[in-house]
């Protein structure tokens, strides 16, 4: 406690040692306008105009190819990548690019199973760990540690294995090995703000735990887990596009990016385009996620 | 030191523990048991072959005796049974764990040697369009899926310029190409935080001083840098076992490999939960070892480690 009352004094004494009379100038935040620039600046939007198109691809794939992903044309098959079809036709004569745009429904939805399950599990228990004592914080540590050392590709197997292969039960596995970063990230962005005065303040003012935490700590802890958020995303589509493409995914005629990639590699030989294509656009929706987890970060980083 | 590396040592063991303690509970959790799965595909599965298999492999006993037997066996290097063919687990595991161990440590080194250059050449590079260059292509790296790059590759090495087979036939690049698309993945988040770290050692003032007393920027980096730079990228490479089993089964599959990546793939389609179990903890134990090691060779880099002690836990929010 008397720690507690020398560091209010110590800092009465600075304030007092300036000149009297005079209102010391306010410094000007300067975080507000780095804000602002950085969700003005043109990177920003290019990188999100991209993504923005591939939600569209997963909302309203129709809009965006209008053929058949399904069923195919035989009389047009293996055709090599022209105005016709942007990515050439597959063996049954399906238009590669219409199977990548209805395949993405698919993949995003997988994706944002496994990170809602990350994000979920991932702040509870870097909350824990930050917020609820020593004891909380070792043993939230070591389960992490434990979570780290388990590959979450083997996390997915027990769980396929058990279960049938499926969007779901990969969403599940995938979204259990994301949770250890989130729970870091979580826990030291937590430490962070809670020893800011404002928190003090809102617990002198008769705030609970809970009111403190939620109205408090989180929302200021949530850029970098926002930035996190994005290039977990693209983790967990690279994952699952993986385990998709052994085998693990959706059952063959669903369009799933890695299964695509998967039945192209029999025509390896004869048509580059099966596989190399709808790889191409995993590549860059995962850099341009990982971009914009950066970007993030700076808009975020007082 | 005694007490660092008993330190270690314990959590060691208790993460093996815990790992050990939840995959047992995960499987417990499952709707059936490892038998009644294995056998749910096999329509001539009755009842009595199912308990007799159950007894066989002891899952008929009470749940604290399966817990500790097979707790025990952990210690003596028993990972249970594959149940698809009677054989111990890591006896299965370790028939073919040779080809995919080569692969994975060829590809580790290769990573790691890679991420230096990487680093080096970004650190050392006069251009800045040069440098630029050279820092984005660890973002890029991260970024391509293991299989298509193997896939890539493969159509772009046999199939158009015909300078390798699409079957590993024990030739240069049969080896040399899967180890590549390996490391490329791998050397990615090494590089990452290399780079990051190199990156705060050169904000420090004893660099300056190497400056004023006319180092030459590469006798700089390879004599003063990088040795105050490696420890986050220790600590990075041995997270990075799990990436390496992952990309070595992903790996061993484009290129039609033998090793652990058919053993992961044949347990998986005859639902052998057993055996995916057993792998699961040999994998954690791997895991947990390599990091110990870089644990202790942690202070060898950086002494300052042992004098620090344990860093602060956080007290409660409200006590």
């Amino acid at each position: 406690m008397s720690i507690k009352l020398e560091e209010p004094l110590t800092k009465v004494a600075v304030q007092q040692s300036a000149p009297a009379g005079t209102l010391a100038p306010v410094e000007i935040v300067p975080s507000s306008k780095k804000k602002s620039g950085a969700l003005s600046s043109p990177v920003f939007w290019l990188t999100c105009a991209p993504l923005i198109m591939v939600l569209g691809w997963a909302l309203v794939p129709s809009l965006f190819s209008g053929l058949d992903p399904i069923s195919g044309v035989p009389a047009e098959k293996f055709q090599a990548p022209g105005f016709a079809h942007w990515f050439g036709t597959d063996h049954l004569g399906r238009d590669v690019f219409a199977r990548v745009v209805h395949g993405t429904s698919q993949t995003l939805l997988t994706a944002g199973l496994a990170v809602t399950i990350g994000l979920v599990a991932g702040t509870g228990l870097g909350l824990l760990a930050a917020t609820a004592g020593r004891a909380a914080d070792a043993v939230t540590m070591r389960l992490i540690d434990v979570l780290l050392a388990v590959p979450g590709f083997l996390v997915s197997l027990i769980i396929v294995t058990a279960f049938a292969p499926g969007p779901i039960s990969l969403g599940i596995g995938v979204g259990i090995a994301s949770i250890a970063s989130f729970a870091r990230v979580v826990r030291s962005e937590v430490l962070r703000v809670r020893s800011l005065d404002y928190v003090e303040a809102a617990f002198m003012n008769g705030g609970t735990y809970w009111s403190v935490v939620f109205k408090h700590i989180l929302p200021n802890s949530c850029g970098p887990v926002l930035a996190l958020l994005a290039v977990d995303l693209g983790v967990a589509i690279l994952a699952i596009s993986g385990l998709g493409f052994l085998g693990f995914g959706s059952p063959p005629p669903t369009p799933e990016w890695g299964l695509l990639i998967s039945e192209g590699r029999q025509y390896l030989a004869s048509a580059w385009w099966l596989t190399t294509l709808p790889g191409v656009v995993i590549v860059v929706v995962v850099i341009l996620l990982a971009g914009l987890g950066r970007q993030l970060h700076k808009i975020f980083r007082f | 030191m005694a007490a660092y590396i008993a330190r270690r040592i314990g959590q060691a063991l208790l993460v093996i523990w815990l790992a050990y303690t939840l995959v047992f509970l995960a499987v417990q959790l499952l709707p059936n048991d490892p038998v009644t799965i294995f056998l749910s595909a096999d329509a001539a599965a009755n009842p009595e072959t199912i308990a007799a298999m159950k007894a066989q492999y002891g899952y008929d006993q009470p749940l604290l005796i399966q817990y500790f037997s097979q707790l025990a066996g952990l210690f003596r290097g028993d990972f249970g049974y594959s149940l698809a063919s009677g054989q111990p687990v890591a006896e299965r595991i370790g028939a073919v764990a040779g080809s995919t161990l080569v692969l994975a440590s060829s590809a580790f080194v290769t990573a790691v040697v890679f991420a230096v250059l990487l680093v080096a050449s970004a650190t050392l590079a006069r251009r800045t369009w040069l440098k630029r260059l050279i820092i984005n292509l660890p973002p890029l790296f991260a970024a391509v899926p293991v299989f298509w790059l193997g896939l890539v590759l493969l159509q772009l090495l046999s199939i158009q310029l015909g300078v390798m087979s699409l079957f590993p036939d024990g030739s240069f690049a049969s080896i040399a190409v899967p180890v590549l698309v390996l490391a490329v993945h791998v050397s990615a988040p090494i590089a990452q935080v290399l780079l990051k770290s190199v990156d705060n050692v050169y904000a420090q003032p004893f660099v300056d001083v190497l400056r004023a007393k006319g180092a030459s920027p590469s006798w700089i980096f390879f004599r003063h840098t990088l040795k105050n730079a490696a420890a986050p990228a220790m600590t990075i490479s041995g997270i990075t076992v799990g990436t390496l089993l992952a990309g070595s089964v992903i790996t061993e599959t484009v290129f039609a490999r033998s090793g652990l990546g058919q053993v992961v793939l044949q347990s998986v389609t005859a639902q052998d939960v057993a055996l995916v179990q057993g792998l699961v903890l040999i994998t954690a134990t791997a895991f947990v070892v390599v990091n110990l090691v870089v644990d202790l060779l942690y202070p060898l880099l950086d002494p300052r480690i042992l004098k620090s002690g344990t860093h602060g836990a956080p007290r409660a929010l409200v006590a």
